[in-house]
């Protein structure tokens, strides 16, 4: 036997890692702990001679920045309150353990294999009864590592056990290949396939259940149907295979669903009702919507944008970093998808509170800040690796996500030629690009689509992926030029290349061989070949592979042809010779069941009623029932409570970990205005990006509101359209050539009161969309975002839909941002206030009982075109629109990042939009923190506010000035005349004056 | 109107930021010619026909040992100590965020006797922002040889700090060897080390991304009115010196 050496490499003095594990520590509620030291452990089997040893030592080891042995002490020593060693799980891919290898052969080391570990030393006290959950909780994930406690943690060598060192050794792909791998000889099942019996309603009830497929009884019957014809057994893989197509996150069966509403009414379709919608609209620059990985759009000759958002929710909840990690690879993978070289990447993130108490956690789930701070590591990660900016986004918090946390991930590509989506024809190769199959991720699609439980966390080890996004730049490099390269192409995401080849034989039919794949490691049965989710691969049908292998060669990417597509119809998948699948895409694709479901419509309270005056036990005044003034106290606690509400507070720390600057292409950044402490804090609605020399541009905006969702989904759906329309328009995006994505993440549809509230979002977004000529170009739903807890309860997010906007920029030298200019401009707002609180940030701070959530605004779309043509004509300086925290919110935050104070001496105007039994006026709370659609500040040069009031057609109304102070001036409103200092505003909002 | 001088742009799988080298040197007067370490049995005669040479920005190798460090394992595996050459022939050789880290890796510093390294950002994450630049009055580095004011460009880096001990700051400083200064350091670095040059001047390696700013308008600052000096500058220089 060869040995097995271990390096431990410690960082020398402070530790940025340490001190952020310390960091988490203590707000997780172990105080007591002092210091926390982590080493990196390095294990090498082989023989090394110290010649080899040193050589590693000067290649691994920085002398200057860490300090290493050869020689690793066991236990824990006097002053070391616990010790934790922890490797990864055979299987889960490490790329520095990759790296190495290929170090080692390229230098002619006898090193057989590499695996890489970490050692956490704790000092401090830790009651002995904590460690346990202080270990799983903070220290390692036990869903891709195991460990020890205070003593030494055994390897696991990935590349397989001994019996396969030789062949490891042996079988690398010549040359450079990145990352290395090997092309297993995998050993002959002999049994495999497993005939299975699905003759009755029992035998497949058993199997659902056991197998995991989240198949509902019509679905099993028709399989039962499909498999009687051939003797009433089925392949076990053919099963997986029927499961991932049929699974809600690829069929999208509540979407096509026939809905019946709890009162007899028929509903459209849910999908149809988003592409009649699009189909209304009839939008010229649309060349493609709801077709193929991605939107494409094109609002100039000669230049074409794919578009595309996908969520990446149960992943990202097992493990935050891998599951955001591989959202962000196969959104961009989409993107590769649609033939578009990916130029930006969006991320919207929905977390539970970060100070959720411990014991509040259901069980299994990970605590909200290690979610937060795991997803966006992993987004930074792949983003800044891959390349290309991470730009618009939004990051929510709300107890309802504690338990499933949502990860939005977006990708903006750009392509030069007319973009021609074509279908494989018979006699195309099936050629596979891209990294290594191993067991990353089988059954993901399945998992995706089931409710989570305290096991799922540990069955679900295998759905966990990690991205290797430089692998996946390999492939963008290929693919964004090499159109000519293939006929059709597609990613390989949920379901692998069962869904991926699957997706592409539907009607054509292919034959498959799954002998030739590079493998991670050896030892993989052919189903998981089949069904794993391994990252960074396309599949492309090409005529002539032979000019993509070359192009290939030159780049070092895995190119392995697999295949043919037939024109049988049948597709068949062989390993050593048998075939183990041979199903007909016909009832893969088209014998699932249409779903029969009931929706219950929400029936939202819809009256601007407050109850009656109220004060709380410590006499502060309640809601005001009249316009009498408030308490200017009061109204400016409320202002800095709402500044420093998660939900709206800065962002900046999350947003600087996001390159936004690569390419050169980014032109209203998520960060604006003026530095302060030489820090840019303030944020933008929308991005902006234009390549450095083109005349034009893309704006990127956001829009979603769960809160307003929980109360009344319609008005949610129309408001989150408005909003992202909004902030498009508000840096300087054309709201005539705007087009949407929608992502709906919702709890189990099959619950009526939930389809209840999903169709009347959708209506509710249709009906914005048609309002502002907007098409849906693309979507994506993911339902069943629920967890049963050990209590019994479900656990289920609230309303979430995400809207992205995307829109032409048509001068890119006339964008803007919110950042107050110069003293003395004037301040209009445009738009009218709702008399409406309900699912506001005001009402989550304060009691202000029952209200209807803001209306639709009819008159929004004339409205922005017409601020868009002030905009264009140069006349606005600063654009803000109003959004979470209101009107004076949004004049703090343009405050704020201008660092300049402004006086308002005018009202904006109200309206009453919902009934209401009594006749009052608008309240200061509504005037002040109403979240009203339709509405932006504008900042405007004193000589041309008479234009922009003009062009505005009485829409926009001058409120107040730019004042040189630094003071925040609201004279209008409260007994004593509210003004707050910049500096407090900023103290609030940002931590810092 | 003489012939442009053919600039190398070294890449490695995970370098990203060669399209921001590539559109920098074009508009400085260049012709880049990108060649992937893949293709390394003839990188060294190509090295060979450059006028000077680029190693941009990105996650060489992912950063899987450390920043730069695959990257100055294949360069040094192949091309020995053929870039301390190129820049003893005058051929100006710029090392940019990653590609910094790299010549770093290599030796280019410790092996003229300055101890030093670049280590995790003080505050121990990635950080992405603008950056003001102001060339050491000291300094020998030809790429920013007689510039005027400030450079302002954004660094996007987790690993930038530079670490060493006060001789060899002091050492660094007292021979020329610091080319650029951070006004406002983002990382922690030394003595607000931005950017290091070599013996013969001809060496720059650098954190930030003057690539970035090649046009007024990439610049946040442009809509209060306020503009800064573009990086531009700094290949203009390099490409000036190449045509000699």
């Amino acid at each position: 036997m060869t040995a097995v050496h271990c390096l431990m490499v410690t960082v020398r003095g402070d530790d940025p890692r340490g001190r952020a594990l310390l960091a988490d520590a203590h707000a997780m509620g172990y105080p007591a702990l002092q210091s926390a030291t982590i080493s990196d452990l390095i294990f090498f089997r082989g023989t090394l001679v110290s010649d080899v040893r040193d050589d590693l030592v000067s290649i691994l080891v920085d002398p200057l920045l860490q300090s290493s042995t050869w020689s690793r002490s066991g236990g824990v020593t006097s002053d070391t309150s616990l010790m934790v060693e922890s490797v990864l799980h055979a299987g889960v891919t490490d790329a520095v353990a990759e790296q190495l290898l290929r170090v080692a052969r390229r230098k002619g080391w006898p090193a057989h294999g590499v695996a890489t570990g970490r050692r956490i030393e704790l000092r401090g006290e830790i009651p002995h009864s904590l460690r346990e959950t202080l270990i799983r909780r903070l220290l390692v994930n036990p869903v891709i590592e195991h460990w020890v406690i205070d003593s030494l943690v055994e390897p696991v060598f990935a590349q397989g056990s001994a019996e396969t060192v030789e062949v490891f050794g042996e079988s690398f792909v010549s040359g450079d290949s990145f990352p290395p791998v090997i092309r297993a000889v995998q050993s002959v099942h002999v049994t495999y396939p497993v005939h299975l019996p699905v003759r009755t309603d029992s035998d497949l009830e058993a199997l659902n259940r056991a197998r995991g497929m989240a198949l509902d009884p019509a679905e099993l019957e028709a399989v039962r149907a499909y498999y009687a014809v051939h003797g009433g057994v089925a392949p076990d893989i053919e099963l997986e295979m029927i499961a991932q197509t049929w699974s809600e996150h690829c069929a999208h069966k509540t979407f096509r669903a026939r809905i019946t509403s709890t009162t007899g009414e028929e509903i459209v379709p849910l999908l149809d009702q988003l592409r009649r919608a699009t189909a209304q609209i009839d939008a010229p620059y649309v060349v493609s919507a709801f077709v193929g990985n991605a939107g494409i759009l094109q609002f100039t000759p000669g230049t074409t944008f794919a578009v595309k958002c996908e969520t990446h929710n149960h992943p990202s909840a097992v493990e935050p970093f891998g599951g955001a990690n591989t959202g962000v690879g196969g959104v961009i993978r989409d993107v590769l998808g649609a033939s578009h070289r990916p130029i930006a990447c969006t991320d919207i993130l929905c977390f539970g509170p970060a100070d959720t108490a411990d014991a509040l956690l259901p069980d299994g789930v990970i605590h909200p800040r290690r979610v937060r701070s795991g997803v966006v590591a992993g987004i930074a990660d792949y983003g800044n690796k891959i390349g290309l900016p991470t730009l618009a986004g939004a990051v929510l918090y709300d107890p309802g996500y504690v338990a499933n946390p949502l990860v939005f991930a977006g990708c903006v590509g750009m392509a030069n030629s007319p973009y021609v989506a074509e279908r494989p024809l018979p006699g195309d190769r099936i050629v596979v690009l891209g990294g290594a199959t191993g067991r990353d991720g089988i059954r993901g699609a399945t998992f995706s689509s089931a409710t989570m439980d305290a096991t799922t966390g540990d069955v679900a080890g295998a759905s966990v992926q990690i991205g290797d996004p430089i692998t996946e730049k390999l492939l963008v490099d290929l693919l964004a030029d090499g159109r000519h390269l293939y006929r059709s192409i597609t990613d390989c995401g949920a379901g692998g290349l069962s869904s991926a080849i699957g997706e592409m034989a539907e009607g054509v039919g292919a034959d498959v061989d799954l002998d030739g794949l590079p493998m991670k490691y050896p030892g993989l049965a052919p189903w998981e070949v089949w069904l794993s989710e391994a990252q960074e691969r396309m599949v492309v049908a090409t005529a002539d592979p032979r000019p993509l292998s070359e192009a290939c060669e030159r780049l070092g990417i895995h190119c392995t042809d697999v295949g043919v597509f037939t024109g049988s119809g049948r597709l068949v998948v062989r390993s050593s010779g048998h075939p183990i699948v041979d199903i007909d895409t016909g009832f893969l694709h088209d014998g699932r069941p249409t779903r029969n479901m009931v929706a219950r419509l929400p029936q939202p309270a819809r009256i601007a009623a407050f109850s009656e005056e109220r004060s709380d036990p410590s006499g502060r005044p309640g809601a005001s029932s009249s316009s009498q003034p408030m308490n200017v106290t009061e109204l400016e606690a409320i202002l800095l409570e709402l500044l420093a509400h998660p939900n709206i507070a800065c962002k900046a720390s999350v947003i600087r970990r996001y390159d936004h600057e690569i390419r050169g292409a980014t032109l209203v950044r998520p960060l604006v205005g003026e530095p302060i402490g030489g820090h840019v804090i303030g944020h933008a609605d929308g991005t902006v990006i234009a390549e450095p020399l083109a005349p034009n541009g893309l704006a990127l905006g956001i829009g979603v509101n769960p809160w307003f969702g929980m109360t009344d989904p319609e008005r949610m759906g129309q408001a989150v359209v408005d909003e992202a329309v909004r902030n498009v328009v508000a840096c300087g995006g054309d709201p005539d050539q705007v087009a949407l994505l929608d992502n709906f993440s919702w709890g189990d549809p099959r619950r009526e009161e939930t389809l209840g509230d999903l169709v009347a979002t959708v209506a509710g977004a249709c009906e914005a969309a048609v309002a502002f000529g907007a098409p849906f170009v693309s979507g994506k739903d993911s339902l069943n975002n629920e967890y049963l807890g050990k209590d019994g309860k479900r656990h289920a997010v609230p309303p979430t839909l995400v809207i992205t906007a995307v829109a032409h920029v048509p001068e890119a030298s006339r964008t803007i941002t919110p950042d107050l200019k110069a003293v003395g401009n004037a301040l209009l707002v445009v738009g009218m206030t709702p008399v409406a609180l309900g699912g506001t940030h005001v009402a989550m701070v304060r009691d202000v009982s029952l209200s209807s959530v803001p209306p639709f605004d009819h008159s929004a779309p004339s409205r922005y075109r017409r601020l868009h043509a002030a905009i264009r004509d140069g006349h606005v300086v600063s654009c803000h629109d109003i959004s979470e925290g209101g009107f004076a919110v949004a004049l703090a935050e343009m405050a704020i990042a201008g660092n300049v104070g402004f006086n308002i001496h005018t009202a904006p105007p109200t309206f009453r939009a919902d009934a209401r039994d009594d006749q009052r006026d608008a309240s200061e709370m509504e005037v002040l923190f109403g979240e009203g659609n339709g509405r932006f500040i504008i900042e405007v040069e004193q000589r041309h506010v008479g234009a922009v009031v003009a062009s505005l057609s009485g829409e926009a109304s001058v409120i107040g000035t730019v004042s040189a102070d630094e003071i925040a001036r609201f004279p209008v409103f409260g007994a004593e005349r509210m003004a707050v200092p910049v500096a407090a505003l900023r103290q609030a909002w940002a931590g810092r004056p | 109107m003489s012939r442009r001088p053919e600039a190398a742009v070294l890449t490695a799988p995970g370098t990203n930021r060669d399209p921001d080298a590539c559109l920098a040197l074009e508009l400085a007067g260049a012709n880049p010619v990108v060649i992937p370490v893949a293709s390394l049995l003839d990188v060294r005669s190509r090295l060979s026909d450059c006028d000077m040479i680029v190693i941009p920005g990105g996650f060489s190798y992912a950063d899987a040992l450390g920043a730069g460090r695959l990257f100055a394992t294949e360069l040094d595996h192949v091309l020995g100590d053929h870039l301390s050459v190129a820049a003893a022939e005058r051929r100006p050789l710029i090392g940019i965020c990653n590609g910094f880290q790299t010549l770093v890796r290599l030796g280019i510093w410790t092996r003229e006797g300055y101890r030093l390294a670049l280590g995790h950002n003080a505050d121990g994450v990635f950080t992405c922002e603008w950056v003001n630049l102001v060339p050491d009055p000291m300094t020998r580095c030809i790429w920013t040889d007689g510039l005027e004011g400030e450079v302002s460009c954004p660094v996007a880096h987790g690993e930038g700090r530079i670490v060493c001990d006060d001789a060899t700051l002091m050492s660094l400083s007292g021979t020329g060897r610091v080319a650029l200064r951070y006004v406002r350091n983002p990382n922690g670095s030394r003595g607000d080390i931005a950017g290091l040059t070599d013996a013969t001047g001809f060496i720059l390696g650098l954190m930030p991304h003057p690539e970035n700013h090649v046009v007024a308008r990439q610049h946040p600052g442009v809509r209060r009115g306020i503009g800064g000096g573009l990086g531009l500058r700094i290949f203009e220089n390099g490409v000036r010196h190449a045509g000699r």
